[in-house]
């Protein structure tokens, strides 16, 4: 068994060490948040938070993640109170089909919570390994500018400051 | 009375005399400034020949910073004097070398000296440069004299006292600066002395792969036996090499041209730009260029075949040693390692690469936590990074165990800190974005994935 914190909360998994993250979140967990892409680290689609950091959980076993804290996209904020990666990414109409944007926004949010102003050069190298098939790239860049502003001026909820120490 | 006026005679005639020399040994007079040259007075073949051999240079690397334009310079050298900032050599004639006559670049590949007639300091490497024909020159000079002009002032450098002075550099050049190193073997082929010309020319191959002297000049004694490239490793490229499949021509020209080679793996780190760069000179270059490499490396003593050394690997009594080093191999890394899949969708059989069984673990590491980054347009190979996902002492734990199980090579030492120092020289990486003409935050680090 292996102990594994999500979003705040302790879970006991049965799978193997050698079984990727995503699968243990998407399989047991049942978090759909983080998706499939490539499985080779190399489309962002499955990114997700690891003690604040941005990480490929296709190529991340279970093994090297026990005991640090992972943050998926449903630990940010809910339908009622989305955090506010979600409110910009929604009030930008960012996502077209959607597949990236999950992994798209857990960049992002690691990325603010280590630097809450990035310059526009500072967002597109962080998101140059995320991959957009429908061309939103202008939204995306637009929601996490928002992102940052709101941020900036609104307070975090404290269920989310919780989740995404 | 009249021998102190002697004594003091002689004295002055001594320091004046030793003036004189220190200004001659100094001084280099500027060459009158020109309007800069209208492109179309370039004959379109001599700029053509100009491309290919800056490519064999390699000159938009260290004259270019990632994401800016070609040639615009601002890229930090990072020396253990300071850091030293590439210049910007497009025509632009206030910023760039718009005003320079062909004669003062000449001069300046030649000698190390700037139209002003400031001496320059040898991370340009003139040291090999005063190697290339003055008929090179003359291509190299056409084609960068015909590239897009842009304004981009030098950034100023960042060295400590007294290498912050550039009278220092003439002291420099009078010790370590060989004209005509570079003699051709009537001996030797036709392509091996082409092959010499390039390595030890224009090609500086040396500049990165043979070790330095402590005052930064390479040690002519110790050619190719491995040296420093921005926080990487050059590995020896001699006797010395750690390859475990020996190198040959053909392994060297398929690498050279290609970027990786089922033996060796894959060109990374400051190497990856240089193999993009020879993708695009004529193949009889590189042909020639592997050919005196070869030769340079010599043949092995013992050579063994790439299923020997596969096979060699003792995976048993290193899983032991370091069952979490297995565990973490085994889940993350030969699912693709081991799948015998080519690239980009197989990486190499560890137990083939010359990043484990090297005597410094730095490129084992920055490979490691970066990565290698797919190149746009190209079936590049690629890796995910791991700087995120893992831990200082489960990477020191990967790596001890890939050491011993695939290697018969000593544990390295201190691999804490050697893991603590390239995370710190790649966080300009990983924060990336350094506007056109700037560089990034930590003038030290040259951002290479």
């Amino acid at each position: 068994m292996t102990t594994l914190k999500v979003n705040g909360q302790e879970h006991q998994i049965a799978a193997e060490g050698d079984t990727p993250l995503l699968y243990v979140l998407r399989d047991e967990l049942k978090l759909n948040a983080a998706k499939f892409g490539c499985g080779l680290g190399q489309c962002g689609a499955c990114t997700v938070i690891v003690d604040g950091k941005a990480v490929l959980s296709c190529v991340t076993p279970l093994l090297l993640v026990e005991g640090k804290q992972v943050t998926t996209l449903e630990g940010l904020g809910t339908v009622q109170a989305p955090a506010p990666i979600q409110r910009a990414f929604m009030e930008e109409q960012a996502a077209q089909c959607g597949y990236c944007i999950a992994g798209m926004m857990m960049r992002a949010q690691a990325l603010l919570q280590r630097n809450s102003k990035p310059t526009d050069a500072e967002i597109r190298g962080e998101l140059a390994l995320h991959l957009c098939r429908c061309g939103t790239h202008t939204r995306i860049l637009r929601a996490v500018r928002r992102a940052a502003h709101l941020m900036d001026t609104a307070e975090l909820s404290p269920a989310n400051q919780e989740s995404v120490r | 009375m009249a021998r102190s006026h002697i004594i003091g005679g002689v004295v002055a005639a001594l320091v004046v005399a030793g003036a004189a020399a220190a200004v001659a040994l100094v001084w280099r007079p500027a060459i009158t400034a020109i309007d800069p040259p209208p492109p179309q007075s370039f004959e379109p073949a001599l700029v053509k020949r100009g491309r290919e051999l800056a490519a064999l240079g390699n000159c938009n690397d260290c004259h270019t910073v990632r994401g800016g334009k070609n040639f615009a310079g601002g890229l930090p050298v990072p020396t253990p004097f300071g850091a030293i900032f590439s210049t910007n050599i497009t025509p632009d004639p206030e910023t760039g070398i718009g005003r320079w006559p062909e004669e003062a670049f000449r001069r300046a590949m030649r000698t190390g000296v700037d139209r002003e007639g400031r001496h320059l300091y040898p991370t340009f490497p003139y040291d090999h440069f005063t190697n290339v024909t003055g008929e090179d020159d003359r291509a190299l000079y056409a084609y960068l004299m015909t590239r897009e002009p842009i304004v981009a002032a030098a950034r100023p450098n960042e060295l400590r006292f007294p290498f912050d002075q550039r009278f220092v550099v003439a002291g420099w050049k009078l010790l370590f600066l060989r004209r005509d190193t570079y003699h051709p073997d009537p001996t030797k082929s036709a392509e091996w002395n082409r092959g010499a010309y390039l390595v030890e020319g224009l090609a500086h191959c040396g500049a990165c792969h043979t070790p330095r002297n402590a005052l930064g000049a390479e040690r002519a004694q110790a050619a190719f036996s491995g040296g420093e490239a921005d926080d990487w490793n050059a590995y020896a490229i001699n006797t010395k090499s750690p390859a475990p499949v020996a190198w040959n021509a053909d392994a060297l020209e398929f690498y050279l041209r290609n970027g990786w080679h089922p033996d060796h793996g894959t060109a990374r780190g400051p190497m990856a730009e240089v193999v993009s760069n020879l993708a695009a000179v004529p193949a009889s270059d590189v042909h020639a260029i592997a050919v005196y490499m070869a030769d340079v490396f010599g043949a092995p003593a013992t050579p063994r075949s790439r299923e020997a050394v596969v096979a060699q690997a003792k995976s048993g009594a290193a899983r032991e040693a370091d069952p979490q080093g297995a565990a973490i191999y085994t889940a993350t890394c030969a699912a693709c390692h081991e799948s015998g899949r080519q690239p980009p969708y197989g990486g190499i059989n560890l137990a083939l690469s010359s990043a484990l069984s090297a005597p410094d673990p730095r490129n084992l590491v920055n490979i490691v936590l970066a990565g290698v980054r797919p190149v746009a347009g190209e079936r590049s190979p690629i890796m995910p990074g791991f700087g995120a996902s893992m831990g200082d002492q489960q990477i020191a734990s990967l790596v001890n165990y890939l050491r011993s199980r695939f290697t018969r090579e000593p544990v390295w030492r201190d691999l804490e800190t050697v893991i603590q120092d390239a995370r710190r020289t790649q966080t300009a990486y990983l924060r990336t974005s350094a506007g056109p003409t700037s560089a990034p935050a930590d003038a030290m680090q040259k951002d290479k994935p």
